[in-house]
């Protein structure tokens, strides 16, 4: 994306990629303006915090969320559909017996239009080679201990799918409505680095 | 764009390779034996898109499941689920 990049060692290495490919005809600046930001209008964690309150309040909902996770969002007005190609799209749930993380170990894949731009630590090294090996350990560093008895499934999204996880409703919120519940839901809890 | 060869429930073993180009087996999983959770449909193999191919072969994807203590020994008794094109995959009974 021309002239809005920091001056980091990645925004430059970015640049002379880009600059490369326009050099040889195989793209525009403006091409990649506008698939950059089609891709990220409206692409925010409140897209799967919504999705989530309504599968909560919602049983019917909930079973047609995890069952085919891209016509749901359609009922709710969002797609996957907004990068280059369309995405499938799956809901895991956790349960008191499983737990589900989301990592992508051999680079940086991500729900972009549910979630938003990723979270710096998703794409570090340590993240990605860790979770796979050590999930109980790397999400009680990020402050989630889980009891002894719940089960761990990490999802490396290694193909064409993204993921988002679907956290248990917290106990104590029966008398929100959904807009409340929606506000509770971050987005540590849509990857399952947060009980929530 | 062929018939999926594996179905929910069927160990598999993802081949042990180290192809010259980029792939999407994880290192980790490459000779390891998982179960197929989920078919997903059929993809664009990564490989040959990778490598510009105009006309890549489009294979079955699958959801294959390891046990952590077969990836990296005792682990934290959890599961690791990777995503598969079917050319990575053999059967194993």
């Amino acid at each position: 994306m021309s002239g809005q990049h920091s001056s980091s060692e990645t925004a430059v290495r970015v640049r002379r990629l880009e600059e490369r490919l326009i050099g040889a005809g195989l793209t525009s600046d403006d091409e990649l303006d506008g698939i950059i930001g089609r891709l990220l209008a409206g692409a925010s964690p409140a897209n799967g915090a919504r999705v989530v309150a309504r599968a909560w309040v919602d049983p019917a909902y909930r079973e047609r969320l995890l069952a085919d996770a891209n016509a749901a969002l359609e009922e709710l007005g969002l797609s996957m559909s907004t990068g280059p190609q369309p995405q499938r799209f799956t809901v895991v749930a956790n349960t008191p017996d499983t737990h589900n993380v989301l990592v992508c170990t051999l680079c940086s894949c991500y729900p972009i239009a549910l979630l938003g731009p990723s979270p710096s630590w998703y794409k570090s090294e340590a993240y990605r080679s860790r979770v796979v090996r050590e999930p109980r350990a790397v999400l009680s560093e990020f402050g989630l201990d889980l009891p002894e008895g719940t089960g761990i499934v990490v999802h490396d999204t290694s193909a064409e799918s993204r993921h988002m996880v679907l956290p248990m409703r917290p106990d104590g919120t029966d008398g929100l409505d959904e807009d409340r519940l929606a506000a509770l839901v971050t987005r540590e809890g849509l990857i399952g680095t947060a009980a929530v | 764009m062929a018939e999926p060869r594996f179905a929910v429930g069927d160990r598999v073993r993802a081949l042990p390779v180290d192809p010259p180009h980029h792939t999407r087996v994880p290192r980790y999983a490459r000779g390891q034996v998982g179960e197929v959770v989920e078919v997903q449909g059929s993809w664009p193999l990564a490989d040959d898109r990778a490598r510009g191919f105009t006309d890549p072969r489009v294979e079955p994807v699958y959801t294959v499941r390891f046990p952590a203590a077969a990836l990296w020994g005792a682990a934290d008794g959890h599961w690791v689920q990777v995503e598969l094109w079917e050319s990575y995959l053999e059967g194993e009974r």
